[in-house]
């Protein structure tokens, strides 16, 4: 009898000292966890971020027939639910028959083109948000899963150079700020780690939803580089790179962020 | 159609005070803003939210364009009768949508 219970506190202190390592070991954040708690709760209560607006109006986008096929997203896919589970949380990926990297949103425009026959949705267009909002919001809480695609290694090493590389007229790189001093501030703001866990994200600054490449693109002028013009394969690499560095965390999408 | 997202407690016992949130997508367009092509864009905002509970007013807020997008409005209100909780929310351009949201009270 005193085996066995002496057995079952050691096996308790052994779960908690192993939940304890866990917990602790992981030094890399989500910029959830720098924001205030008005802010997080925000984020939290789906009636209160307003990201879920576009998560709304990306459900009914899914249901319409579009382009000459007639067809919608739910006729292929069923019910997101399901279908679109952890999708969001292992983009960019190599789709099917091709030989490059794309996005989420791409890949969205390639069932658009493909299989809808229709025109593809400009690039961070309201419809295009709406359905990013939606099939992301269906990863919620699951974690970040880069897929193990070996042909994916020479894009990532692509984004790494990218991320390490200094440029523009501050001669700053991505990871001078969001890596050396992350968690410093930067005038008012908590310079965050930059892992894209909550894409699409409500910025309060922005008044609107943005995708990770308005996100890109806006730290690209802050360091008064030049943007990578609209489709250029060097986001797709970014984006490719910061998900394998964020690989394990969880997904929060919609995000809300100051 | 408007996008608009409404939490109201389904049931409530007479005389709790209850929390009414919505939350809305419009762009409040001040009207102060230059367009891309120079031009002021006109102004587009919602002007008045109102709110009735089975056809008594019992909430109004009169917007300005110092709100920004998609505002989210939350207030309290005490539970006295069962019924029906309607938004409306009126402004620039003829906009104008309503929400309704049933709520039984014990």
């Amino acid at each position: 009898m005193t085996g066995l219970r002496l057995g079952i506190v050691l096996a308790a202190v052994f779960v908690a000292s192993f939940a304890l390592a866990q917990g602790g070991g992981e030094k890399r954040r989500s910029g959830y966890q720098d924001m205030g708690a008005a802010l997080q709760q925000m984020q939290d209560d789906d009636t209160a971020n307003p990201g879920m607006l576009f998560v709304q109006q990306g459900a009914k986008l899914w249901e319409q027939r579009v382009g000459a096929a007639g067809k919608a997203c739910a006729d292929c896919h069923d019910a997101a639910g399901a279908s679109m589970k952890g999708v969001a949380a292992r983009y960019p990926a190599i789709p099917h028959g091709a030989d490059k990297p794309v996005d989420l949103e791409g890949r969205i425009n390639l069932c658009r083109v493909d299989s809808q026959k229709a025109a593809p949705l400009p690039p961070e267009s309201q419809d295009m948000l709406a359905l990013l909002a939606f099939v992301s919001r269906q990863s919620r809480g699951l974690p970040i899963a880069p897929p193990d695609d070996p042909r994916l290694a020479a894009w990532r090493e692509q984004g790494a150079e990218i991320y390490a590389r200094r440029q523009g007229q501050l001669n700053l790189s991505c990871a001078i700020c969001h890596d050396d001093n992350a968690g410093k501030k930067l005038a008012g703001v908590t310079i965050p780690q930059a892992h894209p866990t909550g894409y699409p994200i409500y910025r309060l600054e922005w008044q609107g939803l943005g995708s990770l490449r308005r996100r890109l693109r806006n730290c690209l002028i802050g360091i008064r580089a030049e943007p990578y013009p609209a489709g250029a394969p060097e986001y797709v690499s970014l984006e490719l790179y910061l998900m394998e560095r964020a690989k394990g965390m969880t997904m929060e999408a919609p995000g809300v962020r100051p | 159609m408007a996008n608009i997202l409404v939490n109201v407690p389904k049931t409530a016992k007479r005389g709790d005070v209850i929390e009414i949130k919505a939350l809305i997508m419009h762009p409040m367009e001040t009207g102060f803003r230059p367009g891309p092509n120079g031009r002021i864009i006109p102004r587009n905002i919602i002007e008045r939210f109102t709110a009735t509970w089975n056809d008594t007013e019992i909430f109004t807020l009169e917007m300005s364009p110092a709100i920004s997008a998609n505002p989210f409005v939350s207030f309290f209100a005490v539970a006295t009768e069962s019924g029906k909780i309607r938004l409306r929310w009126t402004g620039d351009q003829g906009f104008a949508v309503e929400e309704q949201a049933a709520i039984a009270v014990e």
